[in-house]
């Protein structure tokens, strides 16, 4: 079977090599190149501290495990100078302070119920966990399931993976889609015909745009994060700690700049610290407005950061569906197309369990994840089949 | 009254500070320097030797016309934004700084609200790599000639220079005025390419030529030996330099085998040429044109930028040395005040302008850098000093987009963010790129011109969010355009807004 991928970002990178290990023979679709977008231009964040008893916990459970092993398969893989993806399973800190303890606790509680390890720490513990955090915390709980990759490495030893499998990478713009029978049986590209049997479409904040260009429009929309790396400091922080305020915004419809403030150390000493959200199209001019939030509020975590220096800044566009449900599944309209897209700010999480859906819906591949709330069909995309 | 924002105290930014507070204008300038000058007019009361400043009576008419303006010296401009108009108040340019000491732990931040702005962040000079250059006792030419001008320090007993570009001029003259052995200045433009650019019309370069006449007399006075065609290709020792190797350089500056010989020295300044800081313009959202081997502003010939009320002037528009600089800011200066076009105080600027852009596209004809050089490196050469990246890693790495590139080799990712190693690591992937084609491993999977929905094809490494490192507790600094009342506050008095 021929199956054209469209995206190299995360999630058309892990679909390849899912595909392709199954048998299929895979081409990859990319305008710019392996990782060129939002997967070199995010956190590369693997969450389960923020998701809610629902169906993106369920999936984050799943390929948060998958991880655990596909990391380590991809490290054992690497050739010449490929990076390492970095994985680690450092853990979660999220912390309320006064007045947002109950919140906490009562989510917490919620998630625990669903399997997700939630340890509240006491004082002590958590001057342990973290020594540098604000002494103003008035609760912490700590998720020892979270954990971290280089997203843009990652992304790239998912497509070299895959094209040692057989993949294929062709660099080129798709401008349209010839069907026949109303299913779908090649694309047409920037630098020709590709015929294929099946399409999925990976492209992220662009799947919208696309699937216009294929014949099947799709309610998918950018959202703009912008992420600050400081100078490497000799003070570290252990985990990826956040303040509990992000579990209220990741949902949230407001247009308005948000802010949450996951700060962690990286490898080299640097402190990472993401992430705003503000719904403005592909607006590629943050100005300073949102770095300056995420400062003022990374500082309240941390006071150690008021002194420490900025190095640099960068912002990538995440892609969201209007109910904030990642999109999995066939096409209701076209046969032979499907889609992977709108997983917001948690692609990269989310990446293993995607392709495993997707080798279920192409290639009728088995899966324990039910798919049905992430399907284009769903009542809260509004695609009519 | 207009108020009008300067970015730079160099040539250009305090002669757009003069033409506008002339046209009448509220002008605000910031300089990150210590004192004003900016580069060219780098200097250092009761240090610098007079015969190291040109056209220094100049300099103290502009700084004499700047009484009524702000002025801030030690200014680390950290953002320059275009607000939205109809917020009823103020102009629509934002610009944000902490004014002191880099390391002091009380940096004053100040906001400036403008109705237009200059910007007149000049260029830094540009080394490209050498095998070798990471050893104590190679610096930049600029750095050298920084030393020699204010501090009066040699960077060696016997100094290299070498690069290309008459810039390497003066250096040799401020290393030979404070002490040092000049063993040669080595420049890589053959002959071909010099008689191109600056014999067929040599009445262009009366405006340079007393100066530039001064330095080859230098030259001669001090026997320092000037080779054309000719490069460091290596720079040898242990702790640290113990000589040079030199060699010719063909006509795209791939060393020539065989002329190889070695040259004993201490130091070896090199000084490839200019980057512009573009970071300003491109943070304000000025188009930039252009590719790896020149990027510059857009600039009309009002020298307003793509965004209004943006004016650009001096190197961040095109390498054209002090006099261009200072034409171009006046122009600047004038029209962000308000002047039309044909006013006749704009008419010397314009016409000296016109002349010394002819003249900067000759020299960039003659000395502009040739894509052969990255001939010279060996595969463990250090492109990127902050992050220690070598040409071959990056060159491994060149097949994916550039911003893959950086997080897979961290090249350019350190604290100088690219600004030493940005265009030596474009070229050196657009290197292996076009010999991956050739040999047709990556064929058309690798094109850089469109790489990239975002721009970094356009502009490459010269995005950079924030304009000059910055503390978390400045920037999260509850701080908002001062007021028009709290401006006239801080004003010298006798200036109405």
């Amino acid at each position: 079977m021929r199956i054209a991928v469209i995206g190299a970002g995360i999630i058309g990178a892990a679909c390849a090599l899912e595909l392709a290990e199954r048998g299929a023979e895979v081409v990859i679709i990319d305008r710019v190149g392996v990782a060129g977008e939002t997967s070199s231009r995010c956190e590369g964040n693997l969450l389960v501290s923020d998701k809610g008893p629902g169906p993106e916990a369920d999936l984050a459970i799943h390929s948060n495990e998958q991880w655990r092993s596909l990391a380590a398969r991809l490290d054992e893989a690497r050739t010449g100078g490929q990076p390492a993806t970095e994985f680690e399973a450092k853990g979660g800190v999220v912390v309320a302070f006064p007045g947002g303890e109950a919140e906490l606790r009562r989510f917490a509680a919620t998630q625990r119920e669903i399997g997700i390890r939630a340890e509240e720490l006491d004082a002590d513990r958590l001057r342990a966990t973290e020594p540098n955090l604000s002494p103003e915390v008035a609760l912490a709980i700590h998720y020892p399931d979270d954990a971290q990759l280089q997203p843009s490495n990652t992304t790239q030893a998912l497509a070299a993976t895959a094209i040692r499998r057989g993949a294929r990478l062709v660099v080129a713009e798709v401008t349209g889609a010839r069907t026949e029978g109303g299913r779908i049986a090649a694309l047409e590209t920037t630098t020709g015909r590709i015929a294929a049997d099946a399409v999925v479409n990976c492209a992220g904040p662009w799947a919208g745009e696309l699937g216009e260009r294929l014949g099947a429009p799709l309610d998918i929309r950018p959202r703009r994060g912008v992420i600050l790396v400081t100078t490497p400091m000799p003070q570290r922080v252990f985990h990826k700690v956040y303040d509990a305020d992000y579990v209220g915004a990741v949902g949230s419809g407001d247009a308005a700049l948000q802010t949450s403030t996951v700060v962690e150390s990286t490898p080299g000493g640097t402190v990472l610290i993401g992430s705003s959200r503000e719904r403005v199209g592909f607006d590629d001019h943050p100005g300073v407005d949102p770095v300056r939030a995420i400062a003022a509020k990374a500082i309240r975590l941390f006071p150690f950061l008021a002194d420490t220096a900025l190095l640099r800044s960068y912002f990538g566009f995440r892609p969201y569906a209007p109910d904030h449900l990642p999109v999995i599944g066939e096409d209701p309209r076209i046969g032979g197309l499907f889609h992977a897209t709108g997983h917001e700010g948690a692609g990269i999480g989310l990446a293993p369990a995607t392709a495993e859906l997707v080798a279920h819906a192409v290639l009728g591949a088995q899966t324990t994840l039910d798919p049905a709330p992430f399907l284009p069909s769903r009542a809260g995309l509004g695609v009519a089949a | 009254m207009t108020h009008v924002a300067i970015l730079g105290g160099g040539p250009a930014g305090l002669a757009a500070a003069q033409a506008a507070l002339a046209a009448g204008a509220a002008v605000t300038l910031l300089d990150e320097g210590g004192r004003l000058g900016g580069q060219f007019w780098r200097h250092h009361a009761g240090i610098t030797d007079p015969r190291m400043q040109h056209g220094f009576e100049r300099f103290e008419r502009l700084l004499g016309s700047l009484e009524r303006a702000e002025v801030h010296s030690g200014a680390a401009v950290w953002s320059a934004e275009l607000r939205d108009g109809g917020d009823g108040g103020g102009g629509r340019i934002v610009l944000r700084a902490v004014v002191g000491d880099a390391d002091a732990a009380d940096r004053r931040p100040v906001v400036v609200q403008a109705d237009a702005v200059v910007v007149a962040t000049g260029a830094h000079d540009l080394a490209l790599p050498v095998p070798g250059w990471t050893l104590p006792g190679v610096t930049t030419a600029g750095a050298a000639q920084a030393l020699a001008k204010r501090d009066g320090v040699s960077v060696g007993r016997r100094t290299l220079v070498a690069g290309a570009g008459p810039f390497l001029l003066p250096v040799a003259q401020s290393l030979a005025l404070v002490g040092a052995t000049v063993v040669g200045v080595h420049e890589a433009s053959r002959t071909g390419a010099l008689a191109r650019g600056w014999l067929p019309k040599p009445w262009e370069l009366l405006g340079k030529s007393g100066e530039l006449a001064e330095y080859v007399g230098a030259l001669v006075r001090h026997r320092i030996p000037y080779r054309i065609g000719s490069g460091v290709v290596r720079v040898l020792g242990v702790e640290r330099v113990e000589g040079a190797v030199v060699a010719q350089l063909d006509t795209q500056w791939r060393p020539v085998p065989g002329t190889e010989r070695v040259i004993e020295c201490d130091a070896v300044a090199l000084g490839h040429g200019f980057t512009p800081r573009l970071e300003a313009a491109i943070m304000l959202g000025c188009e930039v044109e252009g590719d790896r081997r020149g990027r510059f502003v857009v600039v009309d010939d009002a020298q307003r930028t793509t965004m209004p009320g943006v004016f650009a002037a001096g190197e961040v528009t095109g390498i054209g040395g002090a006099d261009a600089a200072l034409a171009e800011g006046a122009i600047a200066g004038f029209r962000a005040a308000g002047l039309a076009q044909d006013d006749p105080r704009l008419r010397d600027a314009l016409r000296v302008r016109d002349r010394m852009r002819r003249l900067a596209r000759r020299l960039e004809r003659a000395h502009g850098i040739r894509p052969g050089w990255t001939a010279w490196l060996d595969d463990d050469t250090i492109v990127c000093r902050c992050e220690a990246v070598t040409k071959g890693a990056i060159a491994e790495r060149a097949e994916v987009p550039l911003r893959a590139m950086r997080l897979a080799t961290r090249a350019g990712l350190g604290p100088c963010q690219a600004r030493t190693c940005g265009r030596a690591v474009e070229a050196i992937v657009a290197e292996a790129r076009a010999s991956a084609a050739v040999t047709g491993a990556a064929g058309e999977a690798v094109g850089g011109a469109n790489a990239g929905a975002q721009g970094d094809g356009a502009v490459g490494f010269d995005r950079r969010p924030l304009l000059a490192p910055v503390r978390l507790g400045e920037l999260a600094e509850p701080t908002e355009p001062a007021s028009d009342e709290n401006r006239n506050e801080a004003w010298p008095s006798g200036c109405s807004a």
